[in-house]
């Protein structure tokens, strides 16, 4: 990395946005503590949610927000990526194709017509895709929205030159951790922490309401197992557990088969 | 003749992606475009066939800034479709996250979208060399209004806690104790930015708006309330489709709202403010008062010096709404779903946020339609660039670049929000 080769030169960062809500590249601003000290070990470079100064790149470090889903994204994502010696995604939009991945279920014509007056002014493809299908990333950040201390983390293991330290276990650990009793088992409460990547701190569970998945699926998601509980123990119906597993990661490869699992079932039920 | 045109492809210190085109003949605007290309996500399609219980989840992606102003006006509008009301002190609880939400966002858009326009900086960062402790104040006070924002709501960005019929979980009353020292510290902060704002020069340009807000008998209103404006508006939320109406615009994505009589409206801080001065506390109305403003303001750049005021007004808010609190009884009072069509708004940082559902009697949402703050003010955003391009044509074309970008700022626009929304290009022919 450039930052290595030239020590005196802080690297240059870039924080590029495509179809999102603008929440994860907020997580970079809502670090209220830290934001200062990042600003002065790094130079942004390219933030223009925060900046009209824009450099031109390449860039050492890219922060990739939000999913393809026009044409003119999908190449301005192989520009970004050409610019950059370090792409990470970060979210569930870029990780996983975010909650405007339901569209890949659906004719996009119809979905337009829905919204738009006049369907022909608007250009989309009939897919919302992760920026890992169109270009190489280096590192995928999950959640909805991401948590800023692993951004911090993130951001700190570049600057070492070191493996960030991102669990990869379900939130199950994380309310072991925080020590939240198991709100399927203790009032019957459907949850797909079991299945789910931590990070958010198991914030759900703390609040008495299940999981709901934001950090798309953990390492070995056993999706049927939960499903089979969901079903047996707790009487969820097929189409709430194609619901449950279609939210904001639906596309990401774990949920969506068992999103399709169940929808399966269903039309033959 | 001489011709030009100003383009910025891609707008900088909004939320979302923007752009403008201003085409000129002379120092005449022919032409002018305030663009969103922002790509479509296409919400209100995906929302068709989902339960109830997905939309207050569902809908605050829409804005990563904004989340609760969503999760607000959907509970609102499934709870009319049921029939249902919620308990004071729920409601209380919800005028409190969103206290959280005001603080952070207005600080976020005073200090790190807005003040560096004033003072010729390109960003707060470029600013903070020059000015550390105004910055440290900016990003305590947005902090801060986190900090409320995710121990009511689990987290400050999409919050998991709000739901149809209150919340999953109420807060005790000592956790919100911790909070009252920092809000004091927020209140005292917030008088003081009000100062520091109202001293920035502003350009004279007083517009004859029709000002939009939602207003409540007792409140500067906030989670809930009619919907009205100096033209003579007062209507319930129920009758929005009867006032007003979305055109579809080729060099937007997002949606145009109007008033269907009379066109361009706004919503946000001027028009809350202009309309509901009266609802202010007494220390957010001094704040205005010691700040030079009227009861009115009709100056879209002031709206620095009002968003600051509506910091004191919020941080008074949640000062008093802690001070009386009694834990709710239950966190949430139970949906018993019922065929129907239910309409709901609140009043986000930047304006009203509209929804309508209409449901099957399981609660399956069979049509819905969102119009964030953003699409209603794009038109008079592009009416404010119309009459603001004259005034300064004489300006070297990166100056007057960066006056029209203010002037889109002046709105603080959420395009992620806008588009079912920005790009500047000026030409000058």
């Amino acid at each position: 990395m450039a930052s290595h080769t030239m020590p005196t030169a802080k690297p240059k960062l870039g924080v590029f946005k495509f179809a999102s809500c603008d929440g994860c590249q907020l997580s970079l601003l809502d670090c209220e503590d830290e934001l200062l000290a990042v600003a002065g070990a790094v130079d942004i470079a390219n933030f223009p949610e925060a900046s009209r100064a824009v450099e031109e790149g390449p860039y050492d470090l890219a922060l990739v927000e939000g999913s393809i889903t026009t044409p003119h994204d999908a190449e301005r994502v192989i520009e970004v990526r050409r610019q950059s010696k370090f792409l990470i995604s970060i979210g569930a939009c870029a990780t996983a194709g975010g909650i405007q991945a339901l569209r890949n279920w659906k004719d996009v014509d119809d979905f337009t017509r829905v919204v738009y007056a006049t369907p022909e002014y608007i250009s989309t493809l009939d897919r919302s895709t992760p920026i890992s299908v169109h270009v190489e990333v280096d590192f995928e950040l999950r959640g909805c929205p991401i948590s800023k201390t692993q951004l911090l983390e993130l951001v700190a293991a570049f600057l070492q030159g070191r493996r960030p330290n991102i669990p990869t276990y379900s939130v199950c650990v994380e309310c072991k951790g925080r020590g939240t009793p198991c709100v399927m088992v203790s009032h019957g409460t459907p949850c797909l922490g079991p299945v789910t990547q931590a990070g958010c701190g198991a914030i759900c569970p703390a609040y008495n309401r299940g999981c709901y998945g934001c950090f798309g699926p953990m390492e070995s998601p056993n999706t049927a197992a939960l499903g089979h509980w969901w079903e047996r123990q707790l009487d969820v119906p097929v189409p709430d557990l194609v619901d449950a597993f279609r939210g904001f990661n639906a596309y990401a490869e774990a949920f969506r088969t068992a999103s399709d699992d169940y929808e399966l079932r269903e039309s033959r039920d | 003749m001489t011709e030009k045109t100003i383009e910025v492809d891609y707008l900088a210190r909004v939320e979302g992606e923007g752009a403008m085109y201003v085409k000129m003949e002379e120092d005449k605007v022919v032409d002018l475009h305030f663009k969103i290309f922002e790509p479509p996500r296409f919400f209100e399609a995906f929302l068709r066939g989902r339960s109830y219980r997905d939309a207050p989840d569902i809908t605050s992606r829409i804005c990563g800034i904004c989340p609760v102003a969503y999760q607000t006006s959907a509970v609102n509008a499934i709870e009319d479709a049921f029939g249902m009301t919620v308990s004071e002190p729920i409601r209380e609880l919800r005028k409190l996250i969103y206290c959280g939400e005001w603080i952070e966002s207005h600080a976020l858009h005073v200090y790190m979208l807005h003040a560096p326009d004033f003072l010729g900086y390109e960003s707060a960062i470029h600013m903070a060399p020059d000015f550390p402790e105004i910055v440290e104040q900016g990003l305590r006070l947005k902090k801060i209004g986190n900090d409320l924002l995710a121990l009511i709501g689990g987290r400050e960005i999409h919050p998991i806690n709000p739901r149809t019929g209150g919340f999953f979980r109420a807060p005790t009353r000592a956790e919100l104790d911790a909070l009252v020292d920092d809000l004091q510290w927020a209140r005292e902060a917030a008088v003081a930015t009000t100062a520091w704002v109202a001293r920035f020069d502003f350009a004279d340009f007083e517009q004859n708006y029709e000002f939009v807000a939602l207003s409540h008998p007792d409140e500067y209103a906030v989670v809930d309330g009619r919907i009205i404006s100096n033209r003579g508006l007062d209507i319930a939320v129920q009758e929005w489709g009867d006032v007003f109406e979305e055109r579809h615009v080729e060099w937007s994505n997002a949606l145009h709202a109007v008033v269907k009589e009379r066109g361009a409206f706004m919503t946000g801080p001027n028009a809350r403010y202009s309309l509901g001065f009266e609802k202010l506390y007494p220390i957010a109305q001094r704040t205005a008062r010691a700040a030079g403003l009227g009861p009115t303001c009709s100056n879209p750049f002031k709206s620095i010096i009002i968003r600051a005021v509506e910091m004191v007004q919020a941080c008074e808010e949640a000062l008093r709404i802690i001070d009386r609190y009694v834990a709710p009884e239950s966190p949430f009072v139970d949906a018993t779903p019922q065929a129907g069509e239910g309409h709901g708004a609140s009043e986000a940082p930047r304006g009203i946020c509209y929804h309508r559902y209409e449901f099957d009697a399981d609660g399956v949402i069979l049509d819905c339609q969102i119009v964030p703050p953003t699409s209603q003010n794009q038109l008079r955003i592009e009416e404010d660039l119309w009459n603001y391009v004259p005034q300064y044509a004489h300006l070297a074309d990166d100056e007057l670049q960066w006056q029209l970008e203010q002037a889109i700022r002046n709105y603080d626009p959420c395009i992620s929000c806008a588009t079912h929304f920005l790009n500047l290009t000026v030409e000058r022919g």
